[in-house]
């Protein structure tokens, strides 16, 4: 299996045996952006505590299996609607720009494309222009998607400060990927069973607008997904005659390509932090169990 | 870089199976939902509107048919919207 890279995976609600899978299939790094818990958190501390998850603990818990971790920091659209939590949470974010792991600002964006959601998006935006940050961006589900789509453009567009190369759009489908194109900025298709794209509309979404600025990802959490989605991904695209050449642009040249452009990366070809094969076998077994 | 599909015969071979298969899952589905205590009351569903509006989308060979049948399934967007100004 080719070496690959999932830019979103939510890892903080995965096993360790996933880790453990992703590594076997040829996951070389994974970027984790800050989402909704499965309940509203009642008080910024929270989110301290789950920035220091993001930067801190699960990049270490991902080395164990040769995998890099990289993170995205917000508050996500959900609880975006509690405007004046979201500005304490967003005040603090900047406490952890320095963590040498953290990519930007994301995923921010819209879920019910409401007024306060887009209030605290705005805010997010002029938080990752003031602070030179790449921008990652969360698209509505379902219904809302390509309401909610057109809407962050529309926010993004109406703010000179914002380079379209430095935010990447995910979650994009047939109907609203060439939005996010032909306005100059990357795109991620989100491989899900039910609700997004499968691998085989990926694949057909790639014949159709090409591989520039084009990525995926399993944006695995704890709801119905896999974090194997990418491989599946690489298989389809196998199966229908497409070279490695550029199956490698869409799975691993391209999310790097895009996380070069944060100003703390550190480049990483050709070194290795697999630890020792023999660890990586009972790896799982040691991972958050006391010794 | 232009990217070649599948040859038209070749696509068809691989993937008949499976279009069979979601075509039967979607018949279940909707014979379901008809079989199902009070069907009367889900007849004028806005969802069962848009799944028929859909199903007579893949009647015509225009084309994009995922594209057009996302904006059945899509709410409406009014670019008049009132957008909050950057700082």
């Amino acid at each position: 299996m080719s070496s690959y890279i999932d830019p979103h995976i939510h890892m903080i609600s995965r096993t360790t045996d996933d880790y453990h899978r992703m590594a076997l299939s040829g996951c070389a790094a994974v970027s984790e952006p800050a989402f909704w818990a499965g309940f509203d958190r009642g008080s910024p501390e929270g989110f301290r505590d789950y920035f220091h998850h993001l930067t801190d603990v699960e990049p270490k818990r991902a080395a164990l299996f040769g995998i890099r971790h990289y993170s995205w920091l917000c508050i996500n659209a959900k609880e975006a609607e509690n405007v004046a939590l979201s500005r304490e949470v967003i005040a603090l974010i900047p406490e952890y720009l320095d963590k040498p792991n953290v990519l930007g600002i994301g995923e921010i964006g819209l879920n019910k494309n409401t007024r306060n959601e887009a209030t605290i998006f705005q805010e997010h935006v002029d938080l990752a222009v003031r602070t030179d940050e790449l921008i990652l961006i969360h698209t509505p589900h379902l219904e809302d998607k390509y309401k909610g789509t057109r809407m962050i453009l529309d926010m993004l567009k109406n703010d000179r400060r914002v380079k379209p190369e430095r935010v990447c759009v995910d979650h994009v489908e047939e109907h609203t990927v060439r939005l996010a194109l032909d306005n100059g900025f990357w795109c991620g298709m989100t491989l899900y069973p039910t609700t997004k794209c499968t691998p085989a509309r990926a694949a057909d979404i790639i014949e159709m607008v090409g591989t520039e600025r084009v990525m995926a990802n399993s944006a695995g959490d704890w709801g119905k997904s896999d974090p194997l989605a990418v491989p599946e991904l690489i298989l389809e695209l196998r199966r229908r005659g497409h070279g490695e050449e550029l199956i490698r642009k869409v799975v691993y040249e391209n999310p790097l390509a895009f996380w070069r452009q944060c100003s703390r990366w550190q480049d990483w070809l050709g070194q290795v932090i697999t630890p020792p094969s023999a660890r990586l076998a009972v790896a799982s077994a040691r991972v958050g169990r006391p010794s | 870089m232009k990217i070649q599909p599948l040859p038209a015969v070749q696509a068809l071979d691989a993937y008949f199976l499976e279009a069979r298969s979601k075509l039967l899952d979607l018949a279940a589905m909707l014979d379901r939902i008809d079989r199902g205590a009070s069907a009367s009351e889900v007849e004028n569903d806005p969802r069962l509107a848009k799944m028929r509006q859909a199903l007579e989308l893949l009647h015509d060979r225009k084309g994009s048919r995922a594209e057009r049948i996302q904006k059945i399934f899509s709410l409406d967007y009014d670019p008049k919207w009132e957008k909050p100004q950057p700082r």
